[in-house]
Formats: structure tokens, sequence, C-alpha cells
């Protein structure tokens, strides 16, 4: 395990309480913190890599105890402090104390359709070509951390590095978060969904023909 | 070359620590400088909030598996290439960019997680629920796949395989429930009702008519 975020397999955490569909907020602050971190992502500070390693790079503490948007709006002021939008000052004193360069970026309310529905696709034309089709065994990486920052942002989850699997589909050549987290480029290359047997990821599986699927960029396999 | 991560802090040095410790005025304290500061208008995070609260939510993909059960064409097209069939529905956007749909059957139930942060399929589905980020369900999906369902009163049989997608990627999957029994009748509208929010996460079955 690198960081805390990377959960999957834990064991400790208690049961799954399931809610009812109409219940979106659970504080009226919730909705208030949502609005502000989509809002400041406009100002094309940041990706979505970056926004979320923000979030990972919070002490274990603060990740340990931090509700969900709690996290959020931690690391988005974090992020605001880091790109140079915001001062510390300004964060200790509760309000503005210069001006921006960047009020033209502003989100305004008249766009704010157009920019949720255009979103933000992360496939991208790449010249690293496909090592791997649909039915070929690889290898997850043995290590569940980026290779290129030491402490840096990967997706390759822990439970799932060193384990063999079957590539299952190509989804084309996608950014690298690995890269782009850390301004390094999107260095996109080719993305695959892998199927790993429960019983090749956990040594008590609860059934032989269970199968977690982990989508995985190409220079986390190996061919195995 | 090896890089270091110039900025791996301690407690004391995030600049958040600087903001008020209680999160409901820590957010109040960050739009108050960020709007003074002309980087944030408040409208636009009423209308971003609107979308979430009233526009965007999981009606949208109870449409999209409607309309899979009712037209077997659709179905085909949906399995093949979602992204070009839900933005021909107007569901195309933001965290739904590289739709997948994936397919219940009697030998397959599929599950949907995100185990490193909680990406989810926000066009179709509206912003994700309080469990599917919680860190139970983060922990535990992958390795006890079948005691989670149970937990949303739902048992497979011993012949149907779990398959638990973990979205660590920006693919998001949405899962198609299998059409519940006795709805040969029903048209697309009626069937959109018996689609469950929970049953498209793979996390519930369709309803009963």
């Amino acid at each position: 395990m690198t960081r805390l975020h990377d959960m999957g397999g834990r064991f400790g955490d208690g049961p799954v309480v399931p809610e009812a569909e109409h219940v979106k907020f659970h504080a009226d602050w919730h909705p208030r913190a949502l609005a502000l971190t989509l809002a400041s992502g406009s100002l094309g500070l940041w990706n979505i890599d970056v926004s979320r390693h923000a979030r990972e790079c919070l002490s274990p503490a603060d990740y340990g105890r931090f509700s969900y948007y709690e996290k959020w709006i931690s690391a988005l002021a974090d992020l605001l402090v880091e790109k140079g939008a915001l001062s510390r000052e300004e964060l200790a004193k509760g309000k503005a104390l210069g001006a921006s360069d960047l009020t033209h970026k502003k989100l305004k309310a008249e766009s704010v359709a157009d920019v949720l529905a255009k979103g933000g696709p992360a496939d991208r034309p790449s010249n690293v070509a496909p090592l791997f089709k649909p039915g070929d065994t690889v290898a997850a990486r043995a290590f569940p951390e980026n290779m290129i920052v030491t402490g840096g942002h990967t997706r390759l989850p822990s439970y799932a590095a060193g384990a063999t699997g079957q590539i299952l589909r190509l989804h084309g050549s996608h950014v690298l978060p690995d890269s782009s987290a850390h301004g390094l480029g999107e260095a996109p290359e080719p993305l695959y969904a892998v199927a790993f047997k429960a019983a090749a990821l956990w040594a008590h599986a609860e059934h032989p023909d269970d199968e977690v699927i982990v989508d995985m960029w190409q220079s986390y396999l190996a061919p195995a | 070359m090896i890089r270091s991560m110039p900025h791996d802090h301690s407690d004391h040095d995030h600049p958040h620590s600087l903001l008020p410790p209680e999160p409901a005025l820590r957010v109040k304290a960050l739009e108050t400088i960020l709007t003074q500061k002309g980087l944030v208008d408040p409208v636009a995070l009423d209308e971003i909030i609107d979308t979430y609260e009233n526009r965007i939510g999981p009606r949208n993909g109870a449409h999209v598996v409607a309309r899979a059960w009712s037209d077997p064409d659709f179905r085909a097209a949906l399995l093949e290439d979602a992204d070009a069939m839900v933005s021909e529905m107007g569901y195309y956007g933001r965290q739904g960019e590289h739709m997948v749909a994936v397919e219940n059957t009697d030998q397959v139930h599929n599950m949907v997680v995100c185990t490193l942060c909680s990406c989810y399929p926000w066009p179709l589905l509206g912003i994700p629920p309080g469990w599917y980020k919680s860190d139970a369900y983060r922990a535990r999906t992958v390795r006890e796949p079948r005691k989670v369902l149970a937990e949303f009163g739902v048992t497979l049989p011993a012949d149907t395989a779990v398959r638990v997608w973990d979205s660590t990627a920006e693919v998001r999957y949405l899962v198609i429930p299998q059409r519940p029994a006795g709805t040969e009748g029903l048209d697309e509208a009626a069937l959109m009702d018996l689609v469950t929010r929970d049953s498209m996460i793979g996390c519930g079955l369709a309803k009963a008519p």
C-alpha cells in the first residue's frame, strides 16, 4: 500500500449502508463544496489527475477522518495555493488580499450547462502500439507505485499488483495518470480492461468463478 | 530519471489547515475568498447544484436501460458502443466521457466500484450515493462482493459468477440489470420505473412490476 486511498480489499470497514435514491447530499455545505470544486476546476490550473493526486496527498490522518466533501474542499484549498491562485495569507485571513490575473477564466453561470455537457475526454491518439489483445495472459506490475515519481500518483491498485490476469478488452489509448498528475505530459498509451480471477487476488475468494476487472494502462502490464 | 515529490507535506504544512476546521465554515471561507478574488461566481455555483439536484440523475440511466430492454437493435448497439448511444440520447458529459455498458445475465452479475476514489457515471446516474463513496464499499466490494450484495438484500444463485469492475481509469460502467419476469407487455416508460439506481451499479435488481 502506498497511500491510504488505495483501500481495495482492506478488512475492517464494517457494513455498507444502502440509502434511498432521492438522498443527494447529507449536509447543506455538501452541494456548495461540490460546486466550488467544479467551478474552480474551470480556471484551468489543473487536470483531473492532478486533483485526484491532491486528495491522495492529504495526510493519512486527514484522509481517514475527513468525509468525502471535506477531502474535496481541503485538497481544493491546497491546489489553489500550490498553483498560485490564492495565497496562504488569504486562507488564513479569510479574505482576498489582491487582484487575480485569472478572473477572465471564471466560470459563468450561462456556461455551466455547456461545460458539464462537454466533459473532459481522456482518449488521445498515441504512437504507442497495443502489445496485447483480448485473451492474452498478462501480469500486473509488482509495485503499485508511480515508476517515474517517487510517491507519485498511480492508478494501479495494490490488491492487483503482481497478479496474473487476462486482457478482456482494449479501450483505446488514454492519458497516463502517472505522468499527467505531475505535469510531465499526457503520455497516452493503450488502456485495457484486465480480468483477474478472485483466487488470483485473494487467499480466500468468496466464489471460484468470481472476477475483478481492473482498467490498466499498457505500462502497468507485462506478458505472462 | 526518477523524480521526487516536491510537495509531500506534513499535516501542518498543508494550506487547508489555515482554513477553519469545521467543514461548513471551511467551504464558506473558501467561497468568500474565491468570490472576492473574482475567480468564482456564486450564481454559477447555484447553477451547478441545480443541475445535479434536479436535472442529472439516475432517471437518465433508467431511460437507457428501459430502451435496451425494449429495443434489441439499441441493446446490441449499446453493448457495442455505449458512447455513441448515450450521446444520441443526450446523456454524454462530465464523468461519463467513456461509457461501457455491461449486461447482467443468469451466468454473470456485474457490479461497479472505484476502490481508489469514487469514480461514477454522473451523466447517467447523477452524483454518487453516500455508500458508494464510503470506505466500506470501496474496500470490500472487490474482495467480498457477495457479502456486500447481501447487505443490499441480494442473494445470487451459486452458478452466477460475479464480475466486479474497478473504475481505475476514465472509463465508466453502466450495469444493464436483468429485465424482470412478467414485464412483456410494458412500454418503455413503465419499464423505466422498475430500474433502480442501485440496479445500475449492480448492487440491486430491477423491481418486479
